[in-house]
Parts: structure tokens; sequence; C-alpha cells
């Protein structure tokens, strides 16, 4: 950790976006993890990602749960609204928001432990039931907190600190979420920005549940030769399948490499993600070659990366349930009391 | 690019901005630390051996490291200046100079003691000015005989006849350039040399001259001799002044010319009964050659400054001088962007004045240097001389300061006489001339403890303090009463606060490095970028933030694992140490670059071997 607040001072040509604010705005204080977390990266990525989409910072709320992964939101977006959970509780709590005002945008923070061990039910349910959000997985593979101890989803054979091999099969929480219904499944790597900040761009936009599954190197216990989430091995393993370019809005058709290379999908929000494909005949729209690619990879130990799976034309949550489409604190007293006529009219229903 | 090389000591020393400004290239930053800490003595100590002058230079010095600072820089574009509009201002170096000489004890049991015994060389030394001193200083503590010729009564020279005592006293002087005399240097006062042939004939070993420029420029215009009762020389006027042979002037005065010369002259006149005192130039405000700061304490004492008025004739009745005419001017621009300045047809403009001063530049003349001796000069009548030796074309003849290359300021005759004295030392053993020391270089990790630095690396917001002033109505009633007050104890430590510490640097080691971005995320300037290599110009364009201060070097690591480069552009890096303290590997580390340049006859100190497990880790 450090002691030192990070200086109010910036550099004379850093850039403002549509709303006047400088990337420094959507900062946090400094965060007090190890030096050289992965972590750190991520909550960089996401503070680079609200700039550039000019997201008022008072319009996202970023709920979490426990451990190293659910600090972060301390460390970004210092103006937006914050919940930490109790362990493995953010997807309920975030749903129940989620419900109450669908017009903030939702941001997910958890790890490994919070999500594949304790939070397991949740995470299940809030993937299967679409509900709109971007839930960001900082998968480092241990248990930071307690010192190292793997987590579930720490690969079978890969050797802990101390020296152990772990002995049980991972949690795949991107395969998971295949299963379960998510919309949009990517995975990145803390230690690949410009690869990380694109995806998390575009699964804000999509509307759904949209899930990122972030390998983040723990420097302190698992950065060792052994072991399959340090930065060493996930650049030596990386397969990445594909690269996005997020447009705010629909571009013109710009053809781009061999033919057949370059996809445009259209967001809901009239926004698009370019699709440049790096694996030969990888559609993200094909749930079972997806499953059978990943397999395969998982197989091989090859670290699958990019946008992995999207689906732009499920309802989500909202939809699903035909809510009302104002957030509940906007409703006023006519729109909750429906008056004596139509509590006559109920109970002469049921006469 | 080529990794940078920073086992170069011009590398680190380059990053030093005001330490690379300074002629005399004093440690800045190290003495301010110190000031900082109350360590007045030892913050004295290192400007006296850096530049000779440090009471003298903490009022009076041309400061060009304060343009150089870092600290306006980096406020630009601050959140605090955005609000206020307020010009980002350098931190006062000069002025915490003059606060280490105003606090120190006593320092004389630590100054260089007289040789104890001569070697037997001796050096004449001519003009009693920064320069020469410096030289004597140098040479005197190696046993080298310094003989300095004089036309004054007393050492100083320019800082003592041409400064007004309102900005320097005597007492300053006089403590300052009697370090030096104390060193067993011989003073010959009331010696005007009036040829060197003579000088050479005395059979010393080295003939040092640092005359100055003496000689002020005169304007013939018409008028000029019939009015001449009530036309001074700047320059000449002031030494007037300073030996107390003029103690009036009359109630409005004229000043021509904008350089510092113009400023004493105006706020003198301002002393001796000048009551409307105008300076004119013919330039605009904006290209004076005075330095900001002295227009400044001008106008503070209710002096206008009128612009791009062209002298055009004396005015006078009866042999006295009733006023000066002036041609109005513009300035206007060719196609290669050269100024020319243009009447503007409008009709003259008249200042009535009972005194004017001319301050219009100053010349050197060497009517006492014979041009048979082997001393060769150029069409302007300067003496060609080697601007790294100070020697000029007959061996054993060098020259500094004024003398050397026209009027400079004092930091800039120190620093020749610093070149000088190696020079003469050389010559004297028979070495080879261009074989310049090298300084010493030191660089040493800055790191206490997990997340303890041995600097004050929280960076603070405060602006520019001001210097106190004495109150106008006092100041402008006596020629003698020192305007500036100084710093007190707690503003010197204020202002020191506002020191970024640019001589700890971030070092990095490309072999430590895992790449995790630690660094890049938390620097607040947006300074590191990983990046594919590439050639300077390219990289410049494609960093975190445009390295567009070309001025500012980049610093390149070697290739890292993924093959990419680490680049740092120095221009704006706060030295805040974040990028060191959120590295897991040690990768960075702020290490204090100690730059000091060698002296005639010193030794460059080494480098301090580091403890061998400090070694091994930064393998």
């Amino acid at each position: 950790m450090t002691y030192l607040a990070k200086p109010k001072l910036h550099h004379p040509s850093l850039p403002r976006n549509a709303l006047g604010y400088t990337r420094r705005d959507y900062e946090g204080p400094v965060s007090t993890l190890c030096a050289g977390c992965g972590h750190d990266s991520i909550s960089a990525a996401i503070i680079q990602v609200f700039f550039e989409l000019a997201i008022p910072p008072h319009r996202v709320a970023k709920l979490s749960g426990i451990g190293c992964s659910s600090k972060t939101p301390t460390y970004f977006l210092g103006q937006s609204h914050g919940f930490n959970t109790v362990h493995g509780r953010m997807p309920s709590v975030l749903t129940g928001a989620n419900l109450a005002n669908r017009d903030l945008v939702y941001l997910g923070i958890s790890g490994d432990g919070d999500s594949a061990s304790i939070g397991l039910g949740q995470f299940a349910h809030l993937m299967r039931r679409g509900v709109n959000m971007t839930y960001i997985v900082e998968n480092n593979g241990v248990y930071g907190l307690t010192k190292g101890q793997f987590s579930a989803t720490a690969d079978r054979g890969s050797k802990s600190k101390a020296g152990y091999s772990n002995e049980d099969e991972p949690i795949d929480l991107v395969m998971l979420a295949l299963t379960l219904g998510a919309t949009f499944i990517a995975r990145g790597f803390s230690g690949d920005k410009a690869q990380l900040v694109p995806l998390i761009k575009a699964a804000v936009q999509h509307k759904g549940a949209a899930i990122i599954d972030v390998v983040s190197p723990c420097v302190a216990f698992n950065n060792h030769p052994g072991s399959t989430k340090s930065y060493d091995y996930v650049r030596a393993h990386n397969e990445t399948v594909n690269f996005l370019d997020y447009m705010p809005e629909r571009p013109a058709i710009v053809d781009e490499g061999a033919p057949g290379s370059v996809t445009t999908v259209t967001l809901h929000d009239g926004g698009a993600i370019r699709v440049r494909r790096v694996a030969a005949d990888y559609d993200p729209r094909r749930k079972v070659a997806v499953m059978s690619y990943l397999e395969a990879a998982r197989e091989a130990g090859e670290v699958a990366t990019g946008l992995l799976f999207l689906d732009e034309s499920v309802a989500d949550l909202h939809d699903a349930q035909n809510t009302v489409e104002r957030p509940l604190n906007a409703l006023a007293d006519a729109d909750l009391v429906p008056g004596s006529a139509a509590l006559a009219r109920l109970n002469a229903a049921l006469r | 690019m080529k990794p940078t090389d920073i086992a170069n000591p011009d590398y680190f020393h380059k990053v030093v901005d005001c330490q690379w400004a300074c002629p005399a290239h004093t440690p800045v930053p190290e003495y301010i630390r110190l000031i900082a800490q109350g360590r007045y003595d030892d913050a004295y100590l290192i400007n006296w051996k850096s530049n000779v002058f440090p009471g003298i230079l903490g009022r009076t010095c041309d400061r060009p490291c304060e343009p150089a600072c870092r600290r306006s820089r980096v406020e630009e574009g601050s959140p605090e200046h955005r609000k206020s509009h307020a010009k980002p201002e350098p931190v006062a170096i000069c002025r915490l100079k003059r606060a280490a000489a105003d606090f120190k004890g006593d320092v004389k049991p630590r100054m260089p003691r007289p040789a104890a015994q001569k070697n037997g060389k001796r050096i004449a030394l001519v003009g009693g000015g920064p320069a020469s001193l410096t030289v004597a200083r140098d040479l005197a503590p190696l046993g080298y005989h310094c003989e300095v010729f004089e036309r004054d009564a007393k050492a100083g020279g320019m800082m003592r006849t041409q400064i007004p005592k309102f900005r320097l006293p005597d007492s300053v002087i006089d403590e300052e350039v009697g370090y030096v005399l104390d060193l067993g240097v011989e003073f010959r006062a009331g010696v005007e040399i009036a040829s060197l042939r003579e000088v050479l004939g005395q059979g010393f070993d080295a003939v040092f001259v640092g005359s100055g420029a003496p000689r002020g420029r005169d304007l013939d215009i018409p008028g000029r001799n019939e009015a001449a009762k009530n036309i001074h020389i700047g320059i000449d006027w002031l030494s007037s002044v300073s030996f107390g042979h003029v103690d009036r002037i009359g109630k409005r005065v004229v000043v021509l010319g904008g350089g510092n010369t113009a400023m004493d002259c105006c706020r003198s006149a301002r002393r001796l009964g000048g009551e409307e005192v105008h300076v004119v130039v013919r330039s605009g405000f904006e290209e004076m050659k005075a330095s900001p700061w002295e227009k400044e304490d001008a106008m503070h004492e209710g002096i206008p400054i009128h612009n791009y008025l062209v002298p055009k004739a004396f005015l006078h009745e009866g042999g006295k001088l009733t006023g000066i005419a002036f041609d109005k001017v513009a300035a206007r621009y060719d196609a290669k962007g050269r100024r020319e300045l243009v009447p503007t047809g409008e009709p003259e403009v008249r200042f009535a004045c009972d005194d004017v001063l001319v301050a219009v530049g100053q010349e050197n003349a060497f009517p006492w240097i014979e041009r048979d001796l082997g001393i060769e000069f150029d069409k302007w009548g300067m003496p060609v001389v080697d601007r790294v030796t100070m020697a000029s074309t007959r061996p054993g003849v060098f020259f500094g300061g004024d003398a050397a290359f026209g009027p400079k300021n004092i930091i800039w005759a120190v620093a020749h006489g610093h070149d000088a004295a190696i020079s003469i030392d050389k010559h004297c053993r028979g070495e080879d001339l261009r074989q310049r020391p090298p300084p010493t270089f030191l660089l040493v990790s800055q790191k206490m403890g997990i997340h303890e630095w041995s600097y004050d690396n929280a960076i603070i917001p405060d602006r520019r303090h001001r210097v106190p002033l004495k109150d106008t109505v006092i100041a402008l009633k006596s020629i003698k009463v020192e305007v500036e007050l100084g710093f007190d104890a707690k503003l010197a430590w204020s202002e020191a606060q506002r020191c970024l510490n640019c001589d700890v640097q971030t070092v990095f080691a490309d072999k430590l490095c895992i790449e995790c971005d630690a660094c890049v995320d938390i620097c607040p300037m947006d300074c590191i970028t990983f990046t594919g290599d590439g050639d300077e110009a390219e990289l410049r364009n494609r960093l975190r933030a445009p390295a567009l201060n070309v001025a500012q070097d980049l610093y390149v690591s070697g290739a890292l694992k993924t093959t990419r480069v680490m680049v740092k552009d120095e221009d704006v890096c706060l030295h805040c140490g974040l990028c060191a303290e959120r590295c897991p590997t040690g990768a960075w580390d702020m290490k204090k670059s100690y730059i000091e340049m060698t002296h005639a006859g010193g030794r460059p100190r080494a480098q301090p071997t580091p403890r061998a497990a400090a070694a091994a880790a930064a393998d």
C-alpha cells in the first residue's frame, strides 16, 4: 500500500471529455492494494472507459462483495454510488438496485473467491435473469487476503507459492456464464489494457448480463513459476480470438484487412462494436462453436481472450418482467395510488 | 532509440533544470533541502563552493535557474491555475540562496585556509571583480600567489560600483570579498593597469584579465554637447553615486535604456531627489533586456516605463537641458521574422526634464592591451577567447567575466573564473588545457524503508511566496536602505517546500520489470509509457501524453520481456516517487544524483560502493 496521496497536478495537455472532465476526475483515492497488483490495472482501465464514454460519475453504481477485488471500487469513480455487500452477495443487492432504478449504469466488481466459491449461487442467478449490468471478475486464482491458498478458479496442476499442487478441477466462469445464458461474455488480462478497455466499453453499452473474466495476477502470492495466473504465464499462453473497436455511433463500414475479418455488431443503444478476428473463423455469435473452441483451448493450456460470446437478441430482466419504465424513485403518488374507484373495481372482480 | 546512458553525468544533470541552467552549476535542490532542514551553514557552503558569492548573488543574480525551473511547467494546466488564471511561477531559488546567507552562523572555520606552503607560481589578476576573485579563490588555497590589481580602493568591481546599495549593502560585499582575500591573496588597491606588456614583463606565470566592460555607451544625437552638464552616462553615474561623489539629481529625470542598469539608474534617481522619474525605451516593454522582476521593482516605486520611443534630440536653453524629443515607432516584422522599428509618422513626443541618464549599453575597452603581444582581437575589438578554457591566443593569458565575451552578469563571471582557474593550474603544470576534469557524480538510493524516502516527496500546491519589502516611503528616503528584507525562516521553509527535488532521479532497471503497469497507472503526470520502440520523433507522439518539449530528454530502457521498452518523458515529472512506491519489484528506484563541478586542483569524488546485496539486486 501507499501512504502518499496522488498529487492533484496533472499533465498540461491532459484531454477533457464531452462533459469537461479529465481522466483524473474519474479516479478515487490511492490504492491500498499491494504494489503491482493486477487489480489496480483493471481499476485504471475502468477509469479510462468511463472517462472516454463521458458517463457522468453520479450515474454509475458500483457494487462489490468481499476480497481484494471487492476493495477496488474505492479506487476508481470516486464520485459514483458504491455498495460493499456481504461476501458473495453482490449479485442479489445489485439485482434489487437495478429493479428499483433502471436508469443507472451498474458495475459489479468481484473476485474468484467472491464469485466462484461463496457467491457461486448468486452469480448463476444474476446471469440467468439477464440483469442489465457489467460483471467484472478480477480473477487471480488465489486467496490473497488469507495469504495464498488456491481459489476455485486455480487450474488443476498449478503450483502454489508454498509449492503445493492444486488437485481440484477449476471452475471456468466463462463456460459457466455461457451455459447460464449470459449475453456478453469476454475474457481479458490486466496486463493488456489495449484489449481490456474496449472490452469493458462494449460490456457497459451492452443491454443485459455482461461478464468479463479478467485474469489479474496476484503479485504477492501467485506470480511465480508453476502458476497459471502469473504475468509470464498469461503472456506466453494468451490466445487472443479477436480485438474490439468500440464506436459510440454506427460507423461507415470500413474494410480492414482480409475480407470477412471484420464484423460490425450494432448494440441496442445505436453504438456498434467492430470485431477484428484474429483466430480464423471464430464467430462469437455461435454458442456451440464457441464452447468447443474454449474447451479445446483449455485442454491445450491456452488462455482464450477477447470477446468470446455475444447475443444482442435476448431481453433483459426488465423487459422479461414488464416492469415500469421509470425508476421507482421517480414515481409520484398519482402513479402509485390508483384510487378508490380502482379498488372497488378490483373488489368487484373478486366477488 | 538507443537505451539512455544514465552513467553519463550529463543525463541526470540535465534533468535538474536549475542546476543545468546555472553557469556555475550550483547543486540547487541539495541546498534548498538543507534550508528546509534549517542547516543554513551547509546550504551556504554548498553555494560558496560553487558560486563564491552566495549573499551577493542571493540579492542580485540574474537567476537563469528560475526560468528553467520545472515547477512552473508542472503547474501549467493545474486545477488551481485554471481557476485563478495566474501564471505559474518557479521556486524563488535566488532569494532562498539569500536566506542561507542571512541565517548562517560562523562559516569561516569551515573554509579553506591560506596555503601553508606556496608553490612558487605567481598569477596576476587584472580587475578586482567577481571573475578575478573567483580565480583567486580557486588558486590561492593550492599555493599560488595571486596578485589582484584594482583601480579602486576596495575589491568587488561592478558588484561594488554599479549595483546600488539599496539592493546590495556594502557589508555583504565586504564579507564575501573578505573570504577570498583572507585566503592569502595579495590585493593591490588603487592600481590601474596601463600596459599589459608591463605586467607580462614582471615574470608572472599567468595573467588573468577580469577587467569587466567598463565603458558606458553614449547617445550621439543633437543637443548632446550643448546640454552635456545634465546628461550622464548610466554606469559612470552609478559608480559616482556609489562612492558618494554624487548625492543629488534634478526633480524631473528621464532614463534612456531598458536594461538592468537603466532600472538601477531610475531607482537610484528616485532616492536622490528625482520626483518624476521616467524610463523610456526604444523597443516594446516585453523585449526590454531588464529582468522582469527588476522592471516590477522599478514600477513598484512609481516609475513609469514608456516604450516604442526613439530619442531624437536633447532640448536645451542657454546651455541647460530642458527635455528630450522622441519619435514614435512601431515594431514590424519582415518575412524572416526580424524586427524593425518603423516611425509611425505621429508627432514627436517630448519629455520635459532636468537630468538624463543614458543607460543604452556597455562596451569593452582594452586600450591598455598592446596589439603586438600575440593576443588576437576580432573586428569588434574583443579578444579571441576559447569558450571552454578561457585562454586567449597568447599562452598564459586568460580572460573571464565581461572582459571575455562582453557584458553578462555575476554568475557568468564566476563560471568563467572557475574555468580559467582550471586552465591556469594546468598551464602552470604544463598539462593540456583541453583535458577538463569530469564532475563529481554520485547516484544514491533514497529508499529508507517500505514507504520511507529520505526526502519530502509530498507535492505542495503553494504559490510562490513574495519577498517582504521595506515600506516604499521609507525606502525611497535613502540610497542605502536595503529594499528587500529577505525571507524570514518560516517563509524560507515554505518556499523551500515548493522545490520538486528534481535531483532525486527516477532510475529504471529493465531486468527487474514485470510490466504490471503499476507505475503507468499511478503516475500523476502521465510521464511513463510502455510501448514498441521507435525513433525519437515518432515515439514522442505516441506516448500517454505527447512529449512536445524537445528540450527535455526521453529516458528509454532496453527491451523488456514483451519486446516493448519503457519510455519516460522527463519534462513534467514531479519526482514524487509514486512509480517507485508502486513498483512491486524495485525496478524503479528514487536515487539522488549529486553533481558537483570539479574546480582547479580538485578531483571528482568517487561513487560509494553499494553493499553486496544491493549490487546483486541491481544486476
